[in-house]
C-alpha cells in the first residue's frame, strides 16, 4: 500500500486516538503501564493501519500474519489498537483490568480469543513467533507471504532466553520474521544502561545473524519503510530496533522511567501532582501538546 | 513377568517409537529437541522426518516456547529432553507459554527417577510429578513400561491439550504386551488374589516402572498368605478417582510406591482423593525429602527405600494400623 502524505497523516492521527483511548482505559482501571504503551502507539498503529495483512471482522481468518506482544504490560497499547481497528468495541476500553473483563491486566487468550498469544512474564514472546515462523517454514518453505511479527520491550532482552531465541532464528534463517525492539531506554527500576547495559545492541543481534535496521520509532514513514525493507530480506530474520521517548505524547510524562508501571494518578508528582496527572495527560493528546485548540477550552 | 529373565526395555525406547508412529499417522505431529535427541530416543523420529524436526540446542526455556508458537499454527509438538530440565529448568514457560495460553504441547521428560543411576543426583528428576501436576490443563502420564510408553505417546497426540510425559533411562521389565487395554486417565489393576482366596487387605498402587517391584511384593506376600490388589497408575492427572475410591473400600488399606519424592508426589494425588471421599490408613514409597547420587539402578532403588522389600515391610506395618 502506498504511503501518501494524506495516509501518513492519517495515521498520526490515528495514533493520538489510540493514545488517547489508551490513557482513559488507564485512568478508569486505576493501575496498569502508561510510558511503554504511549512510546508503542506509533508502530502499533502503522502495523495494523498499514502493514498488517489481517481482519479485524474474521480474527482467526488462517492466512492473517501474526502479532506476538511479548512484553505483556503495554497492552494497553495493543487492546486500544485493535479496538480501533474494529476488533471489539472502543468503549469496552473502560472495562480494562476489572473483574470479568476481556481485557485482563497482562493479555490472556481465553478471555480475548482472537490474541495470537497470551503474555506477561518477560522473554518469552520472541521465542513463540520463532515457533509461529518455523510451522510456516516446514509448510511453505518460505513460499507463503504470511509473516510472523514479534513485539519486544528493551528491558527484557535481560532475560536469556530471547537470545536463545534469536539464536535459533538466525540458525533457521528465518526471514518470515521481524521483530522490533521498543528501545526506550527505561525499565521499571530505572535507565536500562544503568540496570544492566545492553550496548551494543545492533551488533548482539548481527552476531546472531539478523538484518538490523534502527530507526525512530515515532516517524510514520520510517516505520513503514521498516516493514516494506524486512519484506525483501532473504535468509535472515530482521530486527527493528526502534528508537522511542517513554510516555512520548504527554511531555510532562516523558523520558521519566518512573511512569514504566503507574497510570496518570499515581505517577511521580514532581511534575504534576496526582489529582492533575489525568486531566494533563488527556489534555496533551487533545490539543497535541498544545499545537491544537482544545475542544474543552 | 515374575522371571528374572524377564525382559527388559528402556521406557524411553517406547516413547521413541510411538512418535515415529504418531507422526506417520499424522502430518501435524514435529519434534523439538534440547541436544539430546538420540539419548531421549527423539531420533528415531527425526532420522525419518528431518523437515518436521527442530534441535535447539542447549535451551529448554526457548524449546517450550516455540513449541508453543508451532502449536499455535496447528502443529503438534512433541519437545523432550532429560526431565530435570524439561519441565525442571522451564517450568514457567511450560506453565505460561504452554498450558495458560492452551497449547497441546507434548512435553516428554526422559531419565526421570534416581534409576537413571550413575549420572548421579543432578540429573535424577524426583520432583517433576509434583511441578506438573499442580499446572491446569496438563495431563500427567508415568507408563509402566516400553510397551506402555509407546501407546501413552500416540494416544497423546490427539488429546488437544498439553500433556507432560515421564519416562526413564535404564532398561525395566516389560509388564505389558501390545493387546494390554491402554486409555489415558484409565488405571488397571494389575494384580488380583487368586480365585478363591480371601479379599484383599491393602491396596498397592504403583506408577512408573516401580510396578514391577509392587507385582513382586505382591507375590511374596501372596505366599506369606496376604492378599493384596496391585493398580497400574499410570495418568496421574486426569486422576481415576472413582477407581481409587473402589480400591480403598474393597482393601481398607492403600501403599503407593512411586520414583519420586514422596511430597507432592503420585502419592500425594491419592492421598487427597482418598481424604476428601474415604480416608483409609496410607503409606508412602517413594524418596523422603532427599537428592539422588550416583549408583546402579538397584543399589539406588533399594537404597532410597523403593524396592520390593521396603514395599512388603510398608504393607505389613499397615496391615498392624
Amino acid at each position: 500500500m502506498e504511503l501518501t502524505d494524506e495516509k501518513i497523516n492519517e495515521l498520526k492521527k490515528k495514533a493520538n486516538d489510540i493514545r488517547i483511548s489508551l490513557i482513559e482505559s488507564l485512568i478508569a482501571a486505576g493501575s496498569g503501564h502508561t510510558a511503554g504503551p504511549l512510546d508503542m502507539a506509533d508502530i502499533f498503529t502503522v502495523l495494523f493501519f498499514h502493514t498488517l495483512n489481517h481482519n479485524p471482522k474474521k480474527p482467526a481468518w488462517p492466512e492473517r500474519d501474526r502479532v506476538v506482544l511479548s512484553n505483556g504490560h503495554i497492552c494497553p497499547v495493543l487492546y486500544s489498537t485493535m479496538a480501533h481497528a474494529g476488533y471489539f468495541p472502543v468503549k469496552e476500553l473502560k472495562t480494562l483490568r476489572k473483574f470479568g473483563s476481556r481485557l485482563q491486566g497482562h493479555p490472556h487468550r481465553d478471555f480475548l480469543p482472537m490474541l495470537e498469544t497470551s503474555s506477561g512474564p518477560l522473554g518469552s514472546g520472541l521465542s513463540q513467533a520463532v515457533g509461529m515462523a518455523l510451522a510456516l517454514k516446514i509448510d511453505h518453505s518460505f513460499t507463503s507471504n504470511r509473516r510472523i511479527y514479534a513485539l519486544l520491550s528493551d528491558g527484557e532482552l535481560e532475560a536469556g532466553q530471547t537470545w536463545e531465541a534469536a539464536m535459533l532464528a538466525g540458525k533457521e534463517k528465518l526471514q518470515n520474521l521481524v521483530a522490533v525492539i521498543d528501545r526506550n531506554n527505561i525499565q521499571i527500576e530505572g535507565y536500562t544502561e544503568n540496570v544492566m547495559p545492553l550496548e551494543s545492541l545492533s551488533d548482539k543481534w548481527r552476531a546472531w545473524n539478523w538484518h538490523v535496521i534502527e530507526i525512530d520509532g515515532h516517524n510514520i514513514e520510517e516505520i513503514a519503510d521498516s516493514f516494506e525493507t524486512a519484506k525483501a530480506v532473504f535468509e535472515k530474520p530482521t530486527v527493528i530496533i526502534a528508537h522511542t521517548i517513554a510516555g512520548k505524547g504527554i511531555p510532562e510524562f516523558e523520558r521519566d522511567y518512573r511512569w514504566h508501571g503507574n497510570p496518570p494518578g499515581k505517577g511521580p508528582t514532581d511534575k504534576v501532582p496526582a489529582d492533575k496527572q489525568a486531566k494533563v495527560a488527556l489534555a496533551e493528546l487533545r490539543t497535541l501538546g498544545g499545537k491544537i485548540e482544545s475542544e474543552h477550552q | 513377568m515374575f522371571d528374572k529373565k524377564v525382559e527388559q526395555v528402556p521406557i524411553r525406547q517406547g516413547f521413541g517409537e510411538g512418535l515415529l508412529a504418531a507422526g506417520e499417522k499424522n502430518l501435524q505431529v514435529v519434534g523439538v529437541c534440547a541436544d539430546l535427541t538420540e539419548s531421549t530416543k527423539m531420533n528415531l523420529f527425526s532420522e525419518k522426518f528431518p523437515n518436521r524436526f527442530i534441535q535447539v540446542g542447549v535451551a529448554e526455556q526457548n524449546m517450550a516456547s516455540v513449541a508453543s508458537g508451532l502449536a499455535a499454527m496447528g502443529k503438534i509438538p512433541f519437545i523432550s529432553s532429560y526431565a530435570m530440565f524439561s519441565p525442571g529448568r522451564n517450568w514457567e514457560q511450560i506453565r505460561t507459554t504452554i498450558c495458560y495460553n492452551n497449547q497441546p504441547v507434548k512435553i516428554v521428560g526422559s531419565h526421570a527417577g534416581v534409576s537413571v543411576g550413575p549420572d548421579g543426583g543432578t540429573h535424577q528428576a524426583i520432583e517433576d510429578i509434583a511441578i506438573t501436576r499442580v499446572i491446569p490443563r496438563l495431563m500427567v502420564i508415568s507408563p509402566c513400561d516400553s510397551i506402555e510408553a509407546k501407546k501413552a505417546t500416540m494416544l497423546s497426540t490427539d488429546t488437544g491439550t498439553p500433556v507432560y510425559l515421564r519416562l526413564a533411562r535404564d532398561k525395566t521389565p516389560i509388564m505389558t504386551t501390545e493387546d494390554t487395554p491402554f486409555e489415558i486417565g484409565k488405571v488397571q489393576i494389575f494384580w488380583h488374589p487368586s480365585e478363591g482366596r480371601t479379599k484383599p487387605e491393602v491396596g498397592i498402587i504403583a506408577t512408573g516402572a516401580l510396578l514391577h517391584k509392587a507385582l513382586l511384593a505382591a507375590k511374596d506376600l501372596e505366599e506369606k498368605g496376604i492378599e493384596v490388589e496391585v493398580m497400574n497408575l499410570h495418568t496421574i492427572k486426569p486422576l481415576d478417582e472413582k477407581a481409587i475410591i473402589d480400591l480403598a473400600k474393597r482393601t481398607g488399606k492403600i501403599v503407593t510406591v512411586e520414583e519420586h519424592q514422596i511430597r507432592g508426589g503420585m502419592g500425594s494425588a491419592v492421598a487427597e482423593c482418598l481424604a476428601k471421599n474415604f480416608p483409609v490408613p496410607m503409606e508412602f514409597i517413594g524418596v523422603d525429602d532427599d537428592f539422588g547420587q550416583s549408583g546402579t539402578q538397584d543399589e539406588l532403588i533399594e537404597h532410597y527405600g523403593m524396592g520390593t522389600k521396603s514395599i512388603i515391610k510398608a504393607v505389613n506395618k499397615i496391615l498392624k494400623r
